[in-house]
């Protein structure tokens, strides 16, 4: 049963992706970008990084393409039907990737350590409530639950807590610059 | 079973996809939708090894906090990019790849 639904999503994480590729009108392409985004998301959740998975959720299918179809809806853009095709562009496209393709999975099929199943890679919950030092992750683990965000906050705000800060003010380099560059340019006479 | 290589090649069928979309598409906007689909796809691969990692009984976390700034830089990217595109709309009156030739020898 787990192997169907990780085929399922697969299919419709990279069916929808494929959408994104070939539709004409952007806005279906936007919205077949978040169809892909919540099947990438319900993967997140099958390796269990149920954090991740969420935040994927909201960031992505929530934040970034409401954004996206945002621009595409006040700038009025029409789909390119009629248009004549690049001929050039297409070709190296598929060609690129095609050939992109073929490699990762002549790679990933020739990597040993990648044929470990989920059933052999457990997750060891009461043997790592005796690992941690924090009593409520270790209270988390003992109840049998997996406790990621808590464990994704460890590791952030333990060991990474300067690259943290550093993001963070990336963000608002990132929210400066774009109001900087959406404010109109006054007319030079 | 499912193994790590399915993930692995599922994450690069996606990241192909991308790679394709941005190569032969000429609707900025859709090159950058592409773009996002090869960050994620970076990221399925980073989750997975993180999965597949087990130390101690529990999932390698390292790695997930690494994802986790990969989603906030893809999405201080988008924000700047986006305003980069209304900009160029605004002097160009378009979004297609054809209309920004300025540099071109």
């Amino acid at each position: 049963m787990p192997s169907l639904l990780f085929y399922l999503f697969a299919l419709i994480t990279l069916g929808f992706g494929l959408m994104v590729v070939l539709a004409r009108n952007p806005v279906t392409s936007a919205l077949s970008l978040a169809m892909s985004f919540v099947g990438l998301a319900a993967l997140f959740l099958s390796l269990d990084a149920y954090f991740i998975g969420i935040i994927q959720i909201l960031v992505y299918a929530g934040a970034v393409m409401v954004l996206f179809l945002f621009i595409i809806m006040l700038l009025d853009i029409k789909s390119e039907e009629g248009k004549s095709f690049n001929l050039k562009a297409i070709v190296g496209g598929v060609v690129l990737a095609a050939v992109l393709a073929v490699q990762i999975a002549a790679v990933a099929s020739s990597y040993g350590p990648g044929r470990t199943n989920l059933a052999e890679a457990r997750l060891d919950l009461p043997a790592a409530a005796e690992y941690t030092k924090l009593p409520t992750i270790a209270n988390d683990l003992r109840a049998g639950t997996l406790p990621d965000a808590k464990l994704v906050g460890q590791s952030l705000f333990q060991r990474y807590g300067f690259h943290l800060q550093v993001i963070g003010l990336l963000l608002l380099v990132g929210t400066v610059g774009v109001v900087v560059l959406s404010k109109r340019e006054k007319e030079v006479n | 079973m499912i193994t790590l290589n399915h993930y692995l090649i599922v994450s690069g069928l996606l990241f192909s996809l991308g790679l394709a979309g941005v190569v032969a598409r000429r609707n900025i906007l859709i090159i950058y939708m592409c773009l996002e689909m090869m960050l994620s796809a970076a990221n399925l691969t980073l989750v997975a090894f993180t999965r597949f990692h087990v130390t101690d009984g529990l999932p390698d976390f390292t790695a997930q906090s690494l994802v986790f700034f990969t989603i906030t830089v893809a999405a201080a990217e988008v924000a700047v990019g986006l305003a980069i595109i209304v900009a160029l709309y605004r002097t160009k009156r378009s979004v297609e790849t054809e209309s920004v030739t300025q540099l071109q020898g």
